[in-house]
């Protein structure tokens, strides 16, 4: 069987956590009436002009700093132009020439054969950030032949990521866009939230045979989860594979993932490529950026963006955050991964290790065994946790004190998680759970039990 | 009460492409008619803060596209002076009833209406817009002065786009001074327009004597084309004596990439047109053809219904020009004539020379039935030619009425000056406007007046 090595590239569509939108005042919420949220210019009324939001450049450069990037101190806008009943204006303005961060890069790590102790780790280059307008949405409702057009998303900040096809499979693809996303929530530049609509993933997959050429590569789009991307993904591999051994040929189409049947179907446009006709945006000047160095003397600082200003402030990454968890509780790296996967759980366990003298070592075991089952069978999260950090501290220094044996641990856990406001030794006590410490009240009562087997076998053997 | 500014209780009038909150604004397109515009754009919302009073909202060449104002739904412009006296003794009519139908002259345009309107002592004031010549044209062609202000003045929050790149509120009004009074009103930076400039506007009074001795006038030979009416070019000599006459340094300077201008701004108009109409699909406002086979056929209908011919083509020209494979060739090369067309101002301005004189259009104003002969593409293409220039390089210009033709009808010349050097160049073109003593139109209705006695001589803000 001749190899085949997958290539992936991914572009990534951020909605930037803002108050408002990209170059007009309205503002940015999720789910509100329709049309509820539309100025003028999100509306395309004519006369209207771009004027852009600060706050969306600085989550741009944070973004861009975050992964390692140039950015560009000057950058350019442009307008990209087709027809779509969700684009008012004919064109989305985004930043096809010149966008404000290029050339970073982005560390992952995933677990080989879903066994926690075996990480590794990975680069992938990201190409390009650019910001970018978001379009309305559109529901097409068949039974009346009619569209419904809501432009509330109309005109929101995104930034787009475009990280390069250094990957070769699903898995390394999703745990990519896992950690893009931590980046994003924990430097707080989008919420990135995949199912509202924050975070959207479309992925670029071919296939070719080592030494030779990149293959053609479709484009994978309407991935709703980080899941359903690495179905997505290795589903088209193994497409693009049989067709090729098959003696056929891949088209560079766009396809849609269907979830519901787990493949990819074509969307074949009628009109063939796009040509988006791109041209400068000629109602916004360059956007120049500042550093410690460029920064003219006289100039107030509210007034321009400074990058060396944004990259003090950056809180730190999730790597950094791994690296101090493990270094500080002497954790597993993988360990880390995990506390930061889930929302929550890593100040969940730092609350616990404050308030117990159990070793940390330990606390781990606790937080992700039982915890962390528990959360997940009833889909919980972790601020939502009926036992809170604090119990759970509590349970842990009466196991650390010998006052209860470990499986008396986690019967008291499991009450806890009932949720009935009773204290770890309150259970305790009512459970009689208590390890007896006194050597001849034990020896009294093993000897009563044996006493009681002993009947039951001779009960046994006379019947 | 107390007056609400200089302008209050003057009536003024409004190019139809300006925005108005509540009135309708159509920019002479059946793609308009009856829009309701739902707010003011900043020029006209600075006026109405001054009190003036808005007569009336005036035609155009729809969206602006033409040089005679013959081209909108709601018709052609008459120019006043076909009915003055001046026009009448020199044009006697060949049989009575001919007389009204045949011999009225066109406007000039795109900002007929409003210049006709000034023109025939309806209003004060009015605002035209500027792209190509579209103000100081038809200034030229009905008596008037027609400013057009340097680019990033004047906020173009809510005047509908023509060219964003070019485009700049026109002024018009009898006199030199009230223009400087409007232009005080209006300039300034508008955190809406980000292609105004921040620096601080200082509104100024012209000097009622003025020394031209140390001005250096520079006469550009490229404008002396082909096609220039030997009258206009007399005039323009005359001028030049009067300049030289009263101390002033005359010479003659070049601007060699002039006979480029044409095609370059042929393109990038065009380009930025196609841009701009994309927001017409009959979605959001405007008109919608009743056509509900598909969304793609409803905007191909509401386009073909909503547009005329003239709009049509420069979309079609432009979205040629936009193709990927046509970009580099067409519209970056025209940015770098652009560039070169710029720069030939740069360096006459600097090497001395303060303005520039130059005529403002051909010749007088062409009678309706003659100008309608050729297509509104060769008309623009004739009549741009000496007033263009100044939009591709952002400079402000003002055509200042010189004369009367033999025929009985205006003709003006044109000044151009540095950028944001507004001041000086109104002083100049006040000056001018004092040696030549234009005569006021004698419209046949109204009493005779006496010219020195008319209150058209004085400004605005003596009243």
């Amino acid at each position: 069987l001749v190899s085949w090595v997958p290539v992936v590239g991914l572009e990534i569509h951020a909605q930037i956590s803002s108050n408002s939108k990209l170059f007009s005042g309205s503002q940015v919420q999720f789910a509100a009436p329709p049309n509820s949220l539309v100025s003028f210019f999100d509306a395309s009324l004519p006369g209207t002009l771009p004027v852009l939001n600060r706050r969306c450049v600085e989550a741009a450069v944070m973004t861009g700093l975050a992964l390692n990037c140039s950015i560009n101190k000057k950058s350019l806008f442009d307008r990209k132009h087709y027809f779509y009943a969700d684009l008012p204006a004919g064109y989305q303005i985004t930043q096809q020439r010149v966008p404000i961060a290029v050339n970073g890069s982005l560390s992952y790590s995933f677990c080989i054969d879903n066994k926690m102790s075996q990480m590794v780790t990975k680069t992938v280059r990201i190409k390009q950030i650019q910001l970018e307008q978001d379009s309305g949405k559109s529901l097409h409702d068949d039974a009346r032949s009619q569209t419904l057009v809501d432009l509330n998303r109309a005109g929101v900040g995104l930034m787009e990521v475009v990280m390069e096809p250094d990957m070769c499979c699903g898995e390394e693809a999703a745990a990519a866009v896992r950690e893009l996303q931590l980046i994003l929530q924990t430097i707080g530049s989008s919420q990135a939230i995949m199912a509202e609509g924050q975070l959207r993933v479309d992925a670029n997959v071919s296939v070719h045979h080592p030494g030779e050429p990149y293959g053609v590569r479709t484009e994978v789009k309407n991935i709703n989860s980080i899941r359903f991307l690495a179905k997505a993904v290795d589903y088209e591999i193994q497409r693009q594979i049989e067709e090729l051994e098959n003696g056929g040929t891949i088209l560079n189409e766009t396809r849609a993932f269907d979830s519901k049947l787990g493949c990819t179907i074509s969307m074949r446009d009628k009109e063939g490529k796009q040509d988006y006709r791109f041209m400068p945006e000629p109602n916004l000047p360059p956007l120049i950026l500042y550093d410690a160095k460029s920064l003219p003397a006289n100039m107030n600082h509210q007034q321009v963006v400074n990058i060396d200003w944004i990259r003090e402030r950056l809180p730190d990454l999730p790597s950094v955050k791994r690296a101090k968890l493990v270094e500080l509780y002497g954790i597993l790296p993988e360990h880390s991964f995990t506390l930061l996967n889930e929302d929550g759980l890593a100040e969940y366990f730092e609350n616990v290790i404050k308030h117990t003298q159990m070793k940390p070592k330990k606390v781990i075991g606790w937080i992700l065994n039982d915890l962390l089952s528990y959360l997940k069978e009833h889909a919980c999260e972790v601020k939502d946790s009926p036992v809170s950090s604090f119990l759970l501290a509590d349970l842990l220094n009466l196991l650390e004190r010998k006052e209860i044996s470990s499986s008396a641990a986690k019967q008291v856990f499991e009450e806890l998680w009932k949720g009935e406001g009773k204290t770890p030794l309150e259970i305790v006590k009512e459970k009689q759970l208590e390890l007896l410490q006194d050597q001849e009240e034990l020896e009294q009562i093993c000897q009563a039990v044996i006493d009681r087997q002993e009947d039951e076998v001779g009960a046994g053997m006379l019947g | 009460g107390q007056p609400l500014g200089i302008l209050d209780g003057i009536p003024v009038a409004v190019k139809d492409n300006f925005n108005t909150a509540g009135i309708e604004t159509t920019c002479a397109s059946n793609m308009l008619k009856g829009y309701i515009s739902p707010y003011n754009a900043t020029v006209v919302q600075k006026l109405l803060d001054q009190g003036a009073v808005l007569l009336g909202k005036t035609n155009l060449d729809e969206f602006a596209m033409g040089s005679g104002s013959t081209d909108g739904v709601f018709g052609p412009v008459r120019n006043p002076w076909s009915y003055s006296r001046q026009y009448k003794e020199k044009n006697p009519s060949k049989s009575p009833s001919e007389n009204e139908d045949s011999e009225w002259v066109i406007t000039g345009g795109s900002s007929g209406g409003s210049a006709a309107a000034v023109s025939s002592f309806t209003c004060f004031a009015a605002l035209g817009s500027d792209t190509g010549g579209s103000t100081r044209n038809p200034a030229a062609h009905c008596g008037v002065v027609g400013l057009k202000p340097t680019y990033g003045l004047i906020s173009r929050h809510g005047l509908i786009p023509l060219v964003n790149s070019m485009d700049v509120p026109g002024i018009l009004t009898r006199c030199v001074d009230d223009a400087a009074v409007v232009l005080g009103l209006l300039a300034g930076h508008d955190p809406k327009d980000s292609t105004t400039v921040q620096d601080t506007f200082k509104p100024f009074e012209l000097p009622d004597s003025i020394d031209v001795r140390k001005l250096c006038i520079g006469i550009p030979k490229e404008y002396n084309v082909p096609g220039l009416s030997s009258e206009i070019q007399a005039l323009w000599s005359k001028a030049a004596e009067l300049f030289k006459d009263a101390g002033a340094e005359v010479i003659e300077v070049s601007l060699p990439h002039t006979p480029y201008s044409i095609v370059c701004y042929h393109v990038l108009c065009t380009a930025e047109v196609a841009s701009n109409m994309a927001r017409f699909d009959g979605l959001e406002y405007g008109h919608r053809a009743d056509m509900k086979q598909s969304t793609e056929s409803m905007y191909a209908a509401t386009r073909r219904e909503g547009f005329n011919d003239v709009v049509r083509g420069r979309i079609l020209s432009g979205n040629y020009f936009l193709l990927k494979e046509n970009y580099e060739n067409y519209f970056v090369k025209a940015q770098k004539v652009r560039r070169l067309i710029a720069n030939d101002f740069v360096k006459v301005f600097g090497s001395g020379v303060d303005i520039l004189l130059t005529p403002t259009t051909l010749s007088d104003a062409a009678p309706y039935v003659e100008f309608i002969k050729e297509d509104n593409r060769t008309r623009s293409a004739q009549d741009d030619i000496l007033t263009q220039a100044a939009n591709m390089a952002g400079l402000p210009a003002i055509s200042v009425p010189a004369a009367l033709s033999k025929r009985g009808l205006p003709l003006g010349l044109q000044f151009i000056g540095r950028s944001f050097q507004e001041k000086q160049l109104l002083t100049v073109a006040k000056w001018f406007e004092k040696q030549v003593k234009f005569p006021v139109i004698q419209l046949e209705d109204m009493k005779s007046h006496d010219c020195s006695g008319f209150p058209h001589q004085k400004s605005v803000s003596s009243l």
